[in-house]
């Protein structure tokens, strides 16, 4: 991002700010409320900041290695970023598995820079009104991708077991209240409360859902990643806690994004 | 039969069998139990969520493996089990009280790894039921509860099987999306009551 964008956030975020004020003062509903900041902030999105602090730390030698990630490869060569997240989750052959964006950049960090992978892994999200690097660099990574199709592959065998495994996760009914993914997010025109939500196995919805993460949440002032969305939904679910990267959070990465494909990428996002 | 024929009978029935689990893999069966495999070993304890959880009873195994349409036999089997398992209230009664109700209707805390143990679970009716008139932020995932009492009759028969609804929604229904509340311990027994109270008291606001 060049520092015309700089300048042009910089309003924004007195708007924002000013905008939120209002809100609350006129107790406005909260889908007017998000449409009111949206139009405001067509221009923009307070991720534009998340996306700048990730291209940073992207070119910018960490670890004990004392190397950028300039040399990273997402699946479309070393250093490439254009486009890459839509075909990702991928195989990739020098780890022997399928990964997301958030599990190869982990894989990056680590043998590139040297990062302990635990050192990574302990706080992997934003907390505590602060971003986390991965995610940060997810962020800018994504942004790369605006405007392009989904076309996330299933030709590799694990990565089609990938695919009928998230799919089963997806299915996949536990904990005290038996909830799964399906139980919110398999019939269409349903809400909780007065939050829509999308049907998963209708592509349209997925498409829309899909592409619309990673995205900066108003109500916590925080860009929030891909990983961290599917964490909040198992917490949601009742579930124990899914491991950062794991297999089963890639397969249903998988699941979604192959579900997903043929809409065109618009993420970063803006939620309430 | 001599040794070397039973040795030789072992080795290739072992040989078989690994060839049989090398195929698996590929079939439903063999991604469902890899899907298993994987889900136990990547989910962790937080908070009072423990990884444990992601231990699934035959129920909720079938609806899984099903996608929720199981075969009419495990159905009626699985729903005559969960029926059984209903513990009803010792003093026969089945209605508490509907402000009680009203307030536990209300709450969608609960059993998530960001809540606390000492705090009781809420009801989380208006997530996904519409309830009272005056609540217009209701969820629409199961149907609407507005007049309930006044549409089915504040008889004992109904309250005996609004109890059995919320105590165990999977007597009647499998695979339904509600949460089993009694049978699981979520809710105790008085706040069933008190749930039951909202929705067939004839003063409760569903049924006003």
């Amino acid at each position: 991002m060049n520092t015309s964008n700089v300048k042009k956030l910089i309003p924004l975020l007195v708007l924002a700010t000013s905008c939120a004020a209002t809100a609350a003062e006129n107790e406005i509903s909260d889908s007017d409320r998000i449409a009111q900041y949206r139009e405001m902030i067509s221009d923009g999105n307070p991720a534009d900041f998340d996306e700048m602090r990730g291209e940073e730390l992207w070119k910018t030698v960490a670890g004990p290695k004392q190397a950028t990630l300039e040399k990273c490869d997402l699946g479309k060569g070393a250093g490439v970023v254009k486009g890459v997240y839509t075909e990702l989750p991928r195989y990739f052959k020098d780890t022997g598995k399928v990964q997301d964006l958030e599990s190869r950049l982990l894989t990056c960090m680590t043998t590139l820079q040297g990062i302990p992978e635990e050192e990574i892994t302990a706080k992997p999200f934003a907390s505590d009104k602060k971003a986390s690097d991965i995610s940060s660099l997810a962020t800018y990574v994504v942004g790369q991708s605006k405007g392009i199709k989904m076309a996330v592959s299933t030709k590799h065998p694990q990565a089609k077991e990938a695919y009928e495994i998230g799919k089963r996760i997806f299915n996949y009914r536990a904990g005290p209240y038996d909830f799964a993914c399906s139980t919110c997010h398999a019939t269409s025109n349903v809400r909780i409360r007065m939050q829509d939500l999308p049907n998963l196995n209708v592509r349209k919805d997925a498409q829309t859902a899909y592409a619309s993460w990673p995205a900066y949440r108003v109500s916590q002032g925080l860009t929030r990643s891909f990983q961290w969305r599917l964490n909040d939904c198992f917490r949601q679910q009742r579930f124990p806690e899914p491991k950062f990267a794991s297999e089963a959070t890639v397969a249903l990465t998988m699941f979604l994004a192959v579900s997903a494909n043929g809409g065109e990428y618009a993420g970063p996002g803006l939620k309430r | 039969m001599n040794a070397k024929l039973i040795i030789g009978l072992a080795v290739s029935a072992a040989l078989a069998s690994i060839s049989l689990s090398a195929q698996a893999g590929n079939t439903a069966g063999g991604l469902d139990a890899k899907t298993a495999e994987i889900v136990k070993r990547d989910f962790r304890d937080k908070g009072i969520a423990k990884a444990t959880r992601v231990n699934q009873d035959e129920l909720q195994a079938m609806c899984s493996k099903y996608v929720d349409k199981l075969p009419a036999k495990i159905k009626t089997r699985l729903e005559a089990e969960q029926t059984d398992a209903i513990k009803w209230p010792a003093d026969g009664k089945y209605m508490g009280d509907w402000k009680a109700g009203e307030k536990l209707a209300q709450s969608g805390r609960g059993m998530t790894w960001s809540d606390k143990a000492e705090e009781p679970a809420g009801g989380n009716c208006y997530n996904c039921h519409q309830l009272s008139s005056k609540e217009i932020a209701f969820g629409t995932i199961g149907p609407s509860l507005l007049n309930f009492g006044k549409i089915r009759g504040n008889t004992e028969a109904n309250q005996r099987y609004t109890y059995s609804r919320i105590y165990n929604a999977k007597a009647v229904n499998a695979c339904a999306n509600m949460p089993r509340f009694g049978h699981m311990g979520i809710l105790s027994e008085a706040q069933i009551k008190d749930l039951v109270a909202l929705l067939l008291d004839p003063e409760s606001p569903v049924n006003k």
